[in-house]
């Protein structure tokens, strides 16, 4: 792997995009094996898969956002990464196609003889029904359409030195202040849609918010992990020095807290309330062996993290980050997983080979797209005004 | 004539730019002075390494401080409920840690933000009405363009010839003893 000095482009950017687009389509490829050897299952598996990874592009949009309206200076160097992610988030919509076949599988709400008999689903018919769930999930598409090509789009006419640098970056906070809040609508829904009404009598306002938690998590991880392997090819290392993944591990142990925070609070309120509608949820995943996926992620997904990332020394370790960074991508994929599959394995986990397969599958064209799309533009914003005292940039 | 006798209490010299302010205070110490200080009108960067400072101890203070008020909060809860005063409350057993869980939390973060403020004003000794460098006039400039060092009399390296003159070498200008009239 290679990079010029001067425009910040890769010259040679390895294998490893190749690498991961074989992987994707072997992976595509034994999923589809799946599909026709046991489709509820494969469903299942691909649904968790599509959310893993449209989660992390998701993630790439808000920090693009959140770095923009703050105005933040240390993140200059690395905000390309997100940005690349936020580029993919559109064409997540040719791996949706698989749900929308699977949704009689999938959602208990589509079978017309469950709602017949169900006075609670006849009442929420007005939202779930099958035409206007995929009005809404056109609808996320073209929000995150739009708002990905505006950003990035700006980015790059702020690298090529088209305008002037206030009238883009006033640009870029016009275009993410009402951003952030069609950003929080579209999550919110989406997460309603794709994950909570796999069981559609159960409802918690807090859900878009847990997901969101989750997902920006898996961001920063995906974020953190590809400037190490950057840095492992020699490239960006005088840019992007350790003050920054430092800053950046900073942000995982907050949203590690805040993944916590939210999941607390979904569990703690319906806990007390103890309205069986309610409880029932948790009830699912307290079943069996459900029961261990709940408390692995209690302290997988927070406990110990929290411990590992609360002193100085670990975030300040590439080693120790990595191997925390990829413990928490495995983590959030436990956390959709026991979101999603207790609806399909009521009474305990039941790990197949498909869940590893749409995984790859899915997640493999990703990493390739990612990885083309980071060779394609420059590594950093090269003509933003605060790259400079963002390469500077020490913490006290 | 000794210091003590004459009320001198410290030593302050003027330096140019920040970048002559942060060698300066490298090289004070290097010279092997404790009780010195930097004075500038805006934060300058590296300047707690160039001064020798260590990595301030306040953040395993408010971790202690995190440690007390959840564990008394969870401890206090725990205490009244099952012993002091077991009350079944919607069924739920007496120790029903995630009802205690927000006040744990709270008093957490409520003593680590108390450690935290008291302790980074403890640690930079303030409240402090008074400083030997405000004997000088020259130093009110520190608010718009000076860069000051000043060595304190408590310093056990200080002597006041001495170290104006090592000041003085080091680029200091407008040297000022600083001395209670």
């Amino acid at each position: 792997m290679k990079i010029d000095s001067q425009t910040y482009r890769l010259t040679d950017p390895g294998k490893g995009g190749t690498i991961a687009l074989v992987a994707g389509i072997a992976g595509l490829i034994l999923s589809g094996v799946g599909y026709v050897t046991n489709a509820e299952q494969f469903f299942h598996s691909w649904l968790v898969a599509f959310v893993f990874w449209t989660t992390i592009a998701l993630g790439g949009l808000c920090f693009t956002m959140i770095h923009h309206l703050t105005g933040a200076n240390w993140s200059v160097v690395i905000r390309r990464l997100p940005e690349n992610l936020m580029v993919i988030l559109p064409f997540m919509i040719v791996f949706v196609i698989p749900v929308l076949f699977g949704m009689h599988d999938l959602f208990h709400w589509t079978h017309a003889e469950a709602v017949e008999n169900d006075a609670l689903l006849q009442s929420k018919q007005g939202y779930l029904n099958v035409p206007f769930f995929m009005i809404r999930l056109a609808g996320y598409f073209v929000v995150w359409f739009v708002l990905s090509r505006l950003l990035f789009g700006l980015t790059r006419r702020q690298d090529n030195g088209d305008g002037t640098h206030d009238g883009i970056i006033k640009k870029m906070r016009v275009v993410s202040a009402p951003g952030m809040f069609l950003f929080a609508i579209t999550l919110t829904f989406a997460s309603f849609d794709w994950l909570m009404s796999l069981d559609p009598h159960w409802y918690s306002t807090i859900f878009g918010v847990y997901i969101f938690s989750g997902g920006f998590l898996a961001m920063l991880c995906f974020v953190t992990l590809a400037i190490l392997a950057l840095h492992k090819n020699g490239v960006l290392v005088k840019e992007i020095t350790k003050e920054h993944y430092h800053d950046l591990a900073k942000l995982i142990f907050a949203f590690t807290v805040f993944w916590g925070y939210m999941a607390f609070s979904q569990y703690f309120l319906i806990w007390y309330g103890n309205i069986p509608e309610e409880t029932v949820w948790f009830l699912h995943r307290w079943d069996g062996t459900w029961k261990t996926v709940s408390l692995i992620l209690v302290f997988g997904h927070f406990v110990i993290p929290f411990f590992l990332l609360f002193p100085r020394a670990p975030k300040r370790s590439a080693n120790w980050l990595r191997g925390l960074a990829i413990w928490l991508l495995l983590m959030h994929w436990a956390d959709l997983y026991w979101i999603v599959m207790p609806t399909l394995h009521k009474h305990g986990v039941h790990l197949s080979w498909i869940d590893p397969v749409t995984m790859i599958g899915i997640g493999g064209v990703f990493v390739w797209f990612f990885w083309n799309r980071t060779a394609a533009v420059p590594l950093i914003p090269t003509n933003d005004p605060g790259l400079a005292s963002s390469m500077k940039f020490v913490n006290s | 004539m000794s210091d003590a006798t004459q009320n001198i209490e410290g030593v302050l010299a003027e330096f140019k730019s920040p970048s002559d302010l942060y060698h300066a205070a490298e090289k004070v110490r290097d010279a092997g002075y404790k009780n010195f200080d930097c004075h500038s009108p805006f934060p300058i960067h590296g300047m707690d390494g160039a001064m020798g400072l260590k990595r301030s101890p306040l953040g395993w203070i408010v971790g202690l401080a995190a440690l007390v008020g959840t564990s008394s909060a969870l401890g206090l809860q725990w205490w009244a409920s099952t012993i002091e005063y077991p009350i079944i409350i919607s069924g739920k057993p007496f120790f029903s840690f995630q009802a205690y869980l927000p006040i744990t939390f709270a008093l957490g973060v409520l003593l680590s933000a108390f450690a935290a403020l008291i302790g980074m004003l403890v640690l930079n000794g303030l409240p402090r009405f008074f400083h030997p460098v405000f004997y000088s006039d020259m130093f009110a400039k520190v608010t718009d363009d000076g860069f000051f060092v000043s060595v304190e009399a408590a310093d056990p390296k200080f002597d006041s010839n001495q170290t104006r003159a090592f000041l003085e070498s080091i680029g200091g200008t407008n040297v000022e003893v600083l001395q209670k009239s």
